[in-house]
């Protein structure tokens, strides 16, 4: 497979960043990286992988499975994560996830027909003292209500 | 940056930098006492600095509270192998918010912390295990990295003391559980997250297979405060048996959310009122997490009197934790809060020790019933007794985790379960919208 040569280089550090031998540990922060360049964890993507850090593709699968964030299937352009866990639904991140359901016209979990957007009810994202808490792929947004989350949704759609 | 009003009530020592212009940069930290402790460390045996820490009475910070000189000093010194240091990043304890803060503020204090941990137990390489949805903290920690080794805080021959060290950021890809050390492990390995059986502990066999110290971001970041100033003055700014400071997030019902350095021994009240700006919207205080969901619930009577330290808190049968304090109006539901906190823990359980992934699981589907009106009373007693069967009985704390608020907030709101039987709406929901499962 080929990547971008900044993945290439990150690949490259991270194969040095562990003791020799250990190279396997460089298997997870590849496969995240190598996820957010080409859009989901693929077949070929884990022979990759496994090839590169001197495993087999089933270990790599087994890893696969166990994290949240590595997936199988492609996501949206745009994944808006809605943390429903105790400080967020404590500010209604419950009906946050609702409305953005509705504003998207998707279920929990579904993805927009165009790819543009997905939507996924995640766990405590470790911004509970700015609740309802929202990430868009990895970008933070804080004390969320229906009206920002409509702004900022319009604005990615215009943005594409 | 992520930096609230801070209170006057505050003792900032971990967070003195906050706020100021560029806090996260090497200059700003360098001008600011920055690598100080590093230096005066350098000169100290392993002994001395390990003596130093003990003598802060520092506690882990992460939820555990195990006092961090004595787990330096675990670490053999005259073990052949490499030592190691690892940071616990991986913050996911619902309701904790503050290691995000430390790092993105003052990532240079962090970096100082490990070196001097490193010091303390000839260790010259380590990593920060950062939790993957913080993606822009790992660039902030790289940034750091890359600035340290360029002044020669990091590196070969550190500032001519003859001390190497290097330092990676790694991440982690979505798991709850990876919070727990030995599923770190596993993890930072390239492995599931599925914790180890102990002993060995990780100061004998952590970070591929070799002595290991690892402990919560804010532990390794009071370490340059405990050098510099000594161990006896950060003790004094807590209570006996417990050192120091806390940063200690404020979430939930309350006026002013945010994360404030408090000293240990703080009171709750006191934090509530005039910390946190009091109750929103005026509302009484029904319920009180002390420190990340995995702590049982306290009642607002319980409140009365408690102090923010580990010995108050078990007194009243529940844990300082990790600093992730939870408020809840009288307006909260008790059964949906619950719910909600079982729905985390089975979705997070590895699945490895099977009364966790079964009682997490059965735990979800009954509270998802009862909450929807489904319940029957047998269900109450059910609860109970299905946590109480998983408390002690895994190999991680996860299980615990899930089971003692269950126990806590069954047997102290059991009033509000019963409110949910025989098909009744849930009294505090206009819509009777459930929680999906």
């Amino acid at each position: 497979m080929t990547f971008s040569p900044q993945l290439e280089a990150r690949f490259a550090k991270l194969l040095e960043s562990y003791p020799a031998g250990r190279q396997r540990a460089a298997m997870i922060p590849m496969l995240l990286y190598a996820q957010d360049e080409i859009g989901s964890v693929t077949d070929e993507l884990v022979e990759e992988v496994a090839q590169r850090v001197g495993v087999t593709p089933l270990q790599v699968n087994e890893v696969v499975s166990y994290y949240s964030m590595l997936h199988r299937e492609a996501r949206g352009k745009y994944h808006v994560q809605v943390c429903t866990n105790i400080s967020c639904l404590l500010h209604d991140a419950d009906q946050l996830l609702e409305h953005t359901c509705q504003k998207l016209g998707i279920e929990n979990h579904g993805v927009t027909p165009d790819g543009q957007f997905s939507i996924e009810e995640v766990e405590c994202m470790g911004a509970c003292s700015w609740a309802p808490a929202i990430q868009v792929n990895y970008d933070y947004h804080h004390f969320v209500t229906p009206e920002k989350l409509d702004r900022l949704l319009d604005g990615l759609r215009k943005k594409q | 940056m992520l930096y609230n009003e801070p209170s006057p009530l505050e003792t900032r020592v971990l967070s003195r930098r906050f706020g100021m212009a560029h806090s996260e940069s090497i200059e700003t930290y360098l001008a600011t006492e920055g690598y100080q402790a590093f230096l005066k460390a350098s000169k100290m045996t392993p002994d001395e600095i390990i003596s130093e820490m003990k003598a802060s009475n520092l506690r882990g910070r992460g939820g555990a509270g195990f006092p961090a000189g004595m787990k330096w000093s675990f670490v053999p010194r005259t073990s052949p192998k490499p030592k190691y240091i690892v940071v616990n990043a991986d913050e996911g304890e619902p309701g904790t918010c503050k290691d995000r803060v430390l790092m993105e503020n003052d990532p240079h204090q962090l970096i100082e912390g490990v070196l001097i941990a490193g010091l303390a137990v000839d260790a010259h390489a380590g990593w920060i295990y950062i939790r993957g949805e913080y993606r822009y903290l790992i660039d902030i920690m790289d940034r750091a990295i890359a600035e340290a080794h360029e002044r020669g805080w990091l590196g070969k021959n550190i500032q001519g003391t003859g001390f190497d060290f290097d330092l990676y950021t790694h991440t982690g890809a979505g798991s709850y559980e990876c919070g727990e050390e030995s599923a770190l492990l596993e993890s930072l390995e390239g492995k599931r997250g599925v914790p180890r059986i102990r002993p060995p502990f990780p100061a004998v066999a952590g970070a591929f297979q070799c002595p290991t110290v690892l402990n919560n971001v804010e532990t390794f970041c009071a370490a340059p405060a405990i050098l510099l100033n000594g161990g006896a003055a950060f003790a004094a700014l807590g209570i006996p048996k417990a050192g120091g400071t806390k940063l200690t997030c404020l979430t939930g019902h309350i006026n002013k959310p945010g994360v404030y350095e408090l000293r240990l021994g703080f009171p709750v009240k006191q934090m509530i009122e005039e910390v946190g700006g009091g109750m929103r919207n005026g509302k009484k205080l029904k319920a009180f997490i002390p420190g990340g969901s995995s702590c049982p619930v306290l009642t607002a009577a319980e409140c009365e009197g408690a102090t923010m330290d580990y010995d108050s808190m078990a007194q009243r049968k529940s844990m300082l934790g990790s600093g992730g304090v939870v408020i809840m109006d009288e307006d909260t539901c008790m059964v949906k809060a619950c719910l909600r906190l079982m729905k985390f823990y089975a979705h997070e359980s590895c699945g490895w020790c099977i009364p966790c992934r079964e009682g997490t699981a059965w735990l979800t589907k009954i509270m998802t019933r009862f909450h929807s009106g489904g319940g029957s009373p047998q269900d109450i007693g059910l609860l109970g007794d299905i946590a109480k069967n998983m408390l002690g009985r895994t190999f991680c704390p996860l299980g615990d985790a899930a089971a003692l608020p269950m126990i806590s907030i069954v047997e102290k709101f059991r009033g509000e379960f019963e409110d949910h039987l025989n098909g009744k709406p849930c009294p505090y929901e206009h819509s009777n919208r459930m929680v999906t499962a």
